[in-house]
């Protein structure tokens, strides 16, 4: 673990493993149901839409727009005390599905940031095996 | 799908025949939460003229199975409900236990809460940040940040003022803050019974999650409450007699914020129109409406996702202090989520306030007339919704 | 209490109609539980012939039902996550029944999964609850421990020897079940009875195959009313009774460590579909333990009080025997993630389709599925019948 490291730090389960080395190969990844012909997030082996597994990965291209954020004052677990204030946000990828993250290089101001924003993916190493898929103007 | 016919057929066959909160409420680090579900339950069970023998079926949720509660009440029961969707859960149990007295499972049924929100952390109690290893959120959403209702539900508003404006979706929100803390200055065993609260003061107190002040945010406190239900023959026998379950619908389309389909439309919007068809009942038959108030969000976009205006219309709904003490849409007037009390799961004090409403036992803050009332449990973040249509002879 | 007469009426009213496990259960490395939830929960509706898209009820423990609902992509507008350990599953087919009966849902899906065997993200007990308190500080955890002290008491009241005897007819007879068991756990390992009592001690007087098995396995019910039923796949198995309960939570708390809430339960849900013990061609019993059959057998009224070792005697309930019990290989020698009751169901309905293969019972048209949960706390019967 990345030394002072005290965020949550996510546990890949077997159906998301490939998703998280993707992240620490610099990779966003995401489940495409071949028979939807549509990516879908978070990963799961199964597709959400029609109950099939006719499934696969393929590399998103990074590129989003902002769906939703806010700018968080008070912290919901210690970790984040430092980081503040910080932008959790919700984008929508590219490739159709949202995700959750975190806008960087940004000023924590509603006047600096808007939804529908085009944001670009960039990774942040927090452990050796984890990295973490946060957002920056693109 | 629900099958309207076969709900119409047990409408009304179920009554809600006790209420009650612990003895114990808002702070009490000296009473753990199973404390809270026993005192409420046996309050409920006397507020009922019914004893705790006569009990077999028993309703919980919150981190405890019914054999945790029951145990430690002294209850064996013969129906288990531990349906655990947030703060929509005790709503919905309301629901499931108007089918199983239906079916033949139990005669009387007790759902039981107890939760001691502002005291936890003095006790080291379980998942303090709401992290549960193994779960979605867990790997997509908490490790940036997004933990805890008021973040994400902060998320879903800025969705909301995006797409109907951020000005009146603020004044929107204000109103709501004010006037239901209107009605907490009438509720003596509300929170902030003696604080009120001026628009300025709203709008001035500080961030907690831009767009949320900190007074669009529900309270954290301590308690418990408990609901008994039983048969409509049964309950005339009760000791205030039953306040008739005449609609009930539940759902959900999501867990985690990311996954929901539209951050500013609930399950609502089916579980309204649901409980009102099987009530037999439109919105503008009902004489109050409880709404779960976690925050002054969820007001909004519950409102407009049940039906009582269009999506993008709450603005106009609650301005004017409309909803307010003497205003012509009574809501939350027990002081809600955000004034009253909000110990975690809030969803069942919008029951308890809704029949006591019903039954003319709320003094100073008691509608006039008061016979058709909805209460509306929100559970997760805005995952799940439980609506019932609870009516008075 | 229970009101019979209304029982009756919904008495074969709702009925299953599709139940599967995950594509591979035992050992599962690869796959999370929740992943075994969808996989099993996609099988099932195959089983049935159901499309995702007509399942309106969902029901599960150990998650909520949102939890499970979102990562299948269902919103479903009735949801139950009663969770009582391993009971949960079979009480969730009366909690569907009396939701489809009122009009609910149409379609109840049953889902579980659990990596007993190689979950990597474990959550911590609940420090608020007794046990953490009064039971595990003196190392009372889990229950291999809490189980064995019972039958102890067991023992004492009935006798050691005979009681010995009964357990390791148990172990034997299921393991000669699971031998016929492609999907068994130990379908190629046969079990002498000088192996069970050779082998080593977990928790006093439990030996090892006394004990259940960890492993990673999910599996669902489909369950629709009896007049939709008609329209799917396979047909219908339908549910004739029900009943659940529980009379405490940590051992030390129950009022009879010999006798389960199953006192009740099995006479409830017999009585509500109008048949009698004799009436059963088979029984799926919760295996947690070899010690939990007998007591469960005993409360359940297949015999009185300290005479399941008779019941059981001379391999009565192994192929071949006059009482066919937990003819999956059970909990023992099939599959045990941790919450097993479900596998009950599973082994009940297929038995009753005749889809068993070598292990198939002749004429198998009653069977009873009956599931314990929590520390011999809870306990849920279904009864089963095929037309």
């Amino acid at each position: 673990m990345a030394d002072g490291y005290n965020k949550p730090i996510p546990i890949p389960q077997p159906e998301s493993d490939y998703y998280w080395e993707g992240a620490k190969a610099g990779e966003l990844r995401l489940r495409h149901c071949d028979d939807c012909n549509q990516a879908y997030f978070y990963p799961r082996n199964i597709c959400p839409e029609c109950g099939n597994n006719n499934t696969s990965w393929i590399v998103a291209s990074g590129k989003a727009k902002v769906h939703t954020f806010a700018i968080v004052h008070r912290p919901p677990h210690p970790g984040f005390m430092d980081d503040l204030p910080y932008v959790p946000a919700i984008v929508e990828l590219e490739e159709g599905p949202r995700m959750a993250t975190q806008l960087i290089n940004v000023t924590p101001e509603p006047e600096a940031i808007s939804i529908d924003m085009q944001v670009k993916v960039v990774f942040e190493s927090i452990t050796d095996e984890i990295s973490l898929p946060k957002f920056e103007p693109a | 799908m629900p099958v309207m016919d076969r709900l119409k057929a047990i409408s009304g066959s179920a009554a809600i025949v006790g209420v009650a909160e612990s003895d114990r409420f808002g702070r009490t680090p000296d009473r753990g939460p199973m404390e809270l579900h026993a005192e409420a339950g046996r309050n409920a069970l006397a507020d009922a003229g019914i004893d705790k023998s006569e009990v077999d079926g028993v309703f919980t949720s919150g981190g405890y199975s019914t054999y945790d509660i029951a145990e430690y009440m002294g209850i064996a029961p013969h129906f288990t409900d531990s349906t655990s969707v947030g703060g929509s859960s005790f709503v919905i149990h309301i629901a499931h236990a108007m089918a199983a007295i239906e079916a033949g499972y139990c005669e009387v049924a007790l759902i039981t809460y107890g939760q001691t929100g502002r005291s936890d952390r003095a006790r080291g109690a379980l998942n303090l940040y709401g992290v549960t290893p193994g779960l979605p959120n867990a790997q997509y959403e908490a490790p940036f940040g997004i933990i805890g209702p008021p973040i994400a539900y902060s998320m879903a508003a800025n969705r909301y003022m995006h797409q109907y404006g951020e000005d009146r979706t603020r004044e929107a929100m204000a109103n709501v803050a004010v006037s239901t803390r209107k009605w907490a200055n009438m509720n003596e065993k509300a929170h902030f019974y003696d604080t009120p609260m001026t628009f300025d003061e709203y709008h001035d107190s500080r961030w907690i999650s831009w767009p949320f002040h900190l007074l669009d945010c529900c309270l954290v406190t301590d308690g418990g409450a408990a609901v008994v239900i039983t048969s409509a023959e049964r309950a005339k026998s009760t000791r205030k007699g039953g306040v008739a379950i005449l609609g009930a619908a539940e759902g959900h389309d999501h867990a985690i914020l990311h996954q929901m389909p539209d951050l500013t439309r609930t399950w609502g919007r089916n579980t309204g129109p649901q409980a009102l068809e099987m009530a037999g009942v439109t919105h503008s038959d009902l004489d109050m409406a409880m709404i779960y108030d976690s925050f002054t969000y969820t007001v909004l976009v519950t409102l407009e996702s049940l039906g009582f205006c269009g999506p993008g219309e709450s603005p106009d709904f609650v301005a004017n202090q409309r909803t307010a003490p003497g205003g012509d849409f009574a809501l939350n007037t027990n002081g809600g989520g955000l004034s009253y009390a909000h110990p975690g799961s809030y969803g069942i004090f919008t029951v308890l306030e809704a029949v006591r409403q019903l039954r003319g036992e709320t003094g100073e803050r008691q509608l006039d007339d008061c016979k058709l009332a909805m209460a509306h449990g929100t559970g997760g973040l805005l995952s799940s919704t439980g609506t019932v249509v609870l009516g008075r002879e | 209490m229970p009101v019979m007469d209304k029982l009756k009426a919904i008495s074969g009213k709702a009925a299953i109609v599709g139940v599967a496990e995950s594509d591979e259960i035992g050992r599962v490395p690869g796959k999370g539980p929740m992943e075994l939830h969808a996989e099993a929960g996609r099988n099932a509706l195959a089983d049935a012939g159901i499309d995702k898209s007509e399942v309106d009820g969902v029901f599960t423990a150990g998650y909520s039902t949102y939890d499970i609902a979102e990562y299948m992509g269902i919103q479903p507008h009735f949801t139950d996550s009663t969770s009582v350990g391993g009971s949960s599953f079979v009480i969730h087919i009366a909690h569907a029944m009396a939701a489809i009966e009122a009009g609910y849902c149409e379609v109840a899906l049953i889902t579980h999964g659990e990596s007993g065997r190689s979950n990597r993200a474990r959550a911590a007990g609940n420090p608020g609850l007794p046990g953490a308190q009064y039971e595990m500080p003196y190392g009372i955890m889990g229950a291999p421990i809490g189980y064995s002290m019972a039958c102890n008491r067991y023992m004492h009241q009935y006798g050691e020897d005979r009681t010995r005897e009964a357990m390791a007819n148990i172990a034997v007879s299921t393991r000669k079940w699971a031998n016929l068991n492609p999907k068994a756990f130990f379908n190629d390992v046969p079990m002498s009875f000088d192996e069970y009592h050779d082998s080593r001690w977990v928790s006093w007087p439990f030996h090892l195959p006394d004990c259940c098995l960890v492993t990673d396995a999910g599996a669902a019910i489909v369950i629709t009313s009896a007049e939709r039923a008609k329209s799917t796949k396979k047909g219908a198995v339908r549910v004739l009774g029900a009943a659940e309960g529980h009379d405490h939570g940590i051992l030390h708390q129950m009022p009879d460590l010999t006798r389960t809430w199953g006192r009740h339960t099995g006479p409830q849900a017999l009585e509500m579909a109008g048949v009698t013990h004799s009436d059963l061609d088979l029984a799926m019993i919760y295996d947690s333990f070899t010690y939990t059959v007998l007591a469960t057998l005993e409360s359940l009224g297949f015999c009185e009080p300290g005479e399941g070792a008779d019941l059981v005697a001379n391999q009565r309930t192994a192929p071949g025997g006059d009482f066919p019990l937990n003819t999956s290989g059970g909990g023992l020698s099939y599959t045990h993630p941790g919450m097993y009751g479900i596998f009950t169901v599973v082994e009940a309905v297929r038995q009753l389709r005749g889809e068993t293969g070598e292990r198939q019972l002749d004429d198998c048209k009653l069977a009873m599925a009956h599931g314990t949960g929590g520390t011999l706390s809870s306990t849920g019967t279904v009864i089963l019948a095929r037309d």
